[in-house]
C-alpha cells in the first residue's frame, strides 16, 4: 500500500490571542503544532501499514517552519516527508492549496490511499480533502469515523451522512478525511524520534509542479476567494446570575419560572 | 447560452424528505436574489418522485423554479456521482450564486463541486449579503470560531454553505407561484464504488429540540444519564453530552455538542457537570438561555451561562424533576 497523508501546521489554538479592537490574529502569541485531526489521519495510515505493509508519505504545504510538523509526522510513522514551500504558494485559499497538493501527489507517486484530517482547526473549512480528490479525479469519503475493513484491493469505511451511518466500500485510489473518533493517536516512540531527527524533509517549490500548474493557478493569484477583512467578535457576554451551594432551592424555583415563561412546561 | 440569471439552492433529499435547512436557505436566498435581481432556483437529486405538495411548499417559501432530477443512483450519498450530475445540470442553467446546506453531505459535496468549477466556496457562512459592487459578501467564523472573516469570490458561481439553524426560516405564502419540472435522467453508476450500505439511522437528532439537557464528565456513568433523560422528557427536550462522555463510550457521538460535534441553539440549554471548554462552548453558546450546574465555582461554563448554579447535579436534578414534574 502506498499511503499519502496530508499534514498542516496550525497555531496552538488554545494559546493564540485575538485582538478584538484591531481585528487581528496575533500569530506570534502561540506556538505551532500539527493540526490535531491530521494526527488521526497519520495514525490510521500507520495501522494500515502495519497490516498490509507499504510506505507512508507525508506531504504539507506551508512556510519553512512547517518542516517541524513533518519531522513530527516522521516520528509518528511517516517514511518520507515532503514540504511544498515557495513564496509563490503564499496566500492560497482551499482551491489553490488543493491544486498544489494534488499536483505534488501526482508527481510523488501512485498513491492507493490519501488520508487527511476532516478539517484544520485554523481554517475550519473541511474543503481541502474533497477538493484534492476532485483535482486528482478520484473518489473521496468524508468524515470517516471507522475503517471497517481494509485489504490491498479495497477498503470499507464508516461515515455519517444523511442522518444515518453508512458503510462505503471503494476500490483504490481513494481519498478519505477522518474524524477524531477514528482512533487515539499514539505518542511518537523513541525509535520514531530518533528517525525523525535524521530524516531530511525534502522541499518542493513551484519548479517541481510547473508542468501541471501555471503560476497564476497557485498561491494568492490562484485563489478565487479573498478575505476582505477580519473581525474579532466581542464574546457574547451574558449577565450571569450566580447561586452558591446554599441557594440551590432558589435556583430551582427561578429556573421553573423561566421554563414557564418560555412555555416549556406544558409537556 | 446558459441562463445565468439565477441563484441556485442545491437541496438534500434524505430520510424520505427534503432536509429542513432548505427553508432557511430559501429565506436568505430570496433576500439575496431580490437585491441582485435573480431568480431563486432549487435543484433536487433523488431516487424517487417527491409529492407535489412537498415541492409546492418550496415555492410557497420563496422558490421560483424547482428542478427534480430522478435516478436510482441518487439513493446513496455518493459525492462523486452527485457532483457529476450537478455539473451536467449547470450546463443549462449556470447560476450567479450557489447555496448549499452545511450538512455532512453538503460540506463534502460542495467543495468537490467548487473544485470542479474552479470557483470559490465559503464554508459555514453565518451571514451573507450582496455588496455594493453586486458581489456576494460571505461572512464566516474561522480560527476555531475566534474570528469572523469577510470573504468575496472573484469567480462565478459564488458558492457558500450555511449550517442548519443559522438563518430564520422563510415565511410561507400560499399565493406564490413557481414552476416545477420533474425529469427522470439517465446516469451511469460510479464504477469505483463497490458498495454503499446504510447501517443504521441516527437514533436522535439533538439539533431541533427546544430544550437540551446536557451532561459532561460530572455524570459518572451511563446509567446516570437516565436521570437527565427524565428531566428532558418532562420538558420535551433531548439529552446531549460533551466530548469526554463520548470518548469514554458512555453515550453515542450523535448526542455530542461542540466544535467536533453538533451545534445546537435551543431555547434552554442545561449544562450539568460540564466544565465549559472552548470546544464545547462553540456548539451551544448561541442558546437563548444557558443554565449551568457545577460543583466547581471556577468552572469556565459559569462565565458563559445566564444562570450559574454551584452544586451537585446528583442533588439538583432530582429536585428539578420533582419541581418541574408537578404543575
Amino acid at each position: 500500500m502506498q499511503i499519502l497523508v496530508l499534514i498542516k501546521q496550525v497555531p496552538e489554538m488554545e494559546k493564540v490571542q485575538f485582538d478584538a479592537e484591531k481585528g487581528k490574529i496575533d500569530r506570534n502569541s502561540a506556538g505551532v503544532e500539527v493540526n490535531p485531526f491530521d494526527l488521526n489521519a497519520l495514525e490510521a495510515a500507520v495501522r494500515i501499514k502495519e497490516k498490509l505493509g507499504g510506505e507512508i508519505t507525508a506531504l504539507s504545504m506551508g512556510p519553512q517552519r512547517a518542516e517541524s510538523a513533518l519531522k513530527e509526522a516522521a516520528a509518528r510513522g511517516a517514511d518520507k516527508v515532503f514540504l511544498l514551500t515557495d513564496k509563490n504558494f503564499a496566500g492560497a485559499d482551499t482551491i489553490s492549496t488543493s491544486a498544489v497538493l494534488s499536483a505534488a501527489a501526482k508527481k510523488l507517486g501512485d498513491f492507493d490511499l490519501i488520508i487527511a484530517g476532516e478539517m484544520s482547526v485554523d481554517g475550519d473549512t473541511a474543503q481541502v480533502g474533497p477538493q484534492t480528490a476532485e483535482f486528482l479525479d478520484i473518489n473521496h469519503a468524508a468524515y470517516v469515523s471507522e475503517i471497517v475493513a481494509v485489504s490491498n484491493s479495497e477498503i470499507t469505511v464508516s461515515t455519517s451522512l444523511w442522518e444515518a451511518n453508512y458503510n462505503k466500500t471503494y476500490s483504490y485510489p481513494l481519498l478519505i478525511t477522518v474524524t477524531k473518533d477514528l482512533n487515539n493517536p499514539s505518542l511518537p516512540s523513541f525509535k520514531g524520534k530518533m528517525k525523525a531527527r535524521k530524516i531530511e524533509v525534502e522541499k518542493l517549490d513551484y519548479e517541481t509542479i510547473k508542468e501541471q500548474l501555471q503560476i497564476k493557478e497557485v498561491g494568492f493569484k490562484g485563489s478565487p476567494t479573498w478575505v476582505e477583512n477580519i473581525v474579532v467578535p466581542q464574546k457574547i457576554k451574558r449577565k450571569t446570575k450566580r447561586y452558591n451551594k446554599s441557594e440551590t432551592a432558589a435556583a430551582v424555583a427561578d429556573i421553573k419560572e423561566i421554563l414557564t415563561a418560555k412555555n416549556l412546561m406544558e409537556a | 447560452m446558459a441562463d445565468n440569471n439565477n441563484l441556485l439552492i442545491i437541496a438534500e433529499y434524505s430520510q424520505n424528505r427534503i432536509h429542513p435547512v432548505i427553508l432557511e436557505l430559501l429565506n436568505k436566498g430570496r433576500e439575496l436574489a431580490d437585491k441582485a435581481d435573480l431568480k431563486v432556483n432549487v435543484l433536487i437529486l433523488a431516487a424517487e418522485n417527491i409529492e407535489n405538495s412537498e415541492l409546492n411548499e418550496l415555492i410557497y417559501h420563496g422558490a421560483d423554479e424547482i428542478q427534480l432530477l430522478i435516478n436510482d443512483n441518487f439513493a446513496y450519498p455518493d459525492e462523486y456521482l452527485f457532483k457529476k450530475a450537478v455539473l451536467k445540470f449547470l450546463e443549462q442553467k449556470f447560476p450567479e450564486i450557489i447555496l448549499i446546506g452545511a450538512t455532512n453531505f453538503g460540506r463534502s459535496l460542495a467543495p468537490r463541486l467548487a473544485a470542479a468549477l474552479k470557483t470559490g466556496l465559503t464554508a459555514d457562512c453565518t451571514e451573507l449579503d450582496i455588496a455594493e459592487d453586486g458581489s456576494l459578501l460571505q461572512i464566516r467564523p474561522a480560527f476555531s470560531e475566534n474570528i469572523l472573516a469577510h470573504i468575496k469570490s472573484d469567480t462565478k458561481p459564488q458558492m457558500a454553505t450555511v449550517r442548519y439553524q443559522e438563518f430564520a426560516k422563510a415565511a410561507r405564502n400560499e399565493n406564490r407561484k413557481g414552476k416545477i419540472t420533474i425529469e427522470e435522467i439517465d446516469f451511469k453508476e460510479n464504477d469505483s464504488v463497490k458498495e454503499i450500505e446504510k447501517i443504521s439511522d441516527q437514533q436522535i437528532n439533538i439539533t431541533e429540540a427546544e430544550v437540551v439537557v446536557a451532561g459532561g464528565s460530572g455524570v459518572k456513568n451511563a446509567e446516570d444519564f437516565k436521570m437527565l433523560q427524565e428531566l428532558a422528557d418532562l420538558l420535551n427536550g433531548v439529552v446531549a453530552v460533551s466530548r469526554d462522555v463520548v470518548d469514554q463510550g458512555l453515550m453515542p457521538k450523535e448526542r455530542q455538542v461542540g466544535y467536533s460535534g453538533q451545534r445546537v441553539k435551543p431555547k434552554v440549554y442545561f449544562a450539568f457537570g460540564i466544565s465549559g471548554a472552548p470546544q464545547h462552548l462553540a456548539g451551544m453558546k448561541e442558546a437563548e438561555t444557558i443554565i449551568a450546574v457545577n460543583t466547581d465555582p471556577s468552572a469556565p461554563i459559569f462565565k458563559a451561562a445566564d444562570y450559574a448554579i454551584e452544586g451537585d447535579l446528583y442533588e439538583i436534578i432530582p429536585e428539578m424533576i420533582k419541581e418541574y414534574g408537578s404543575k
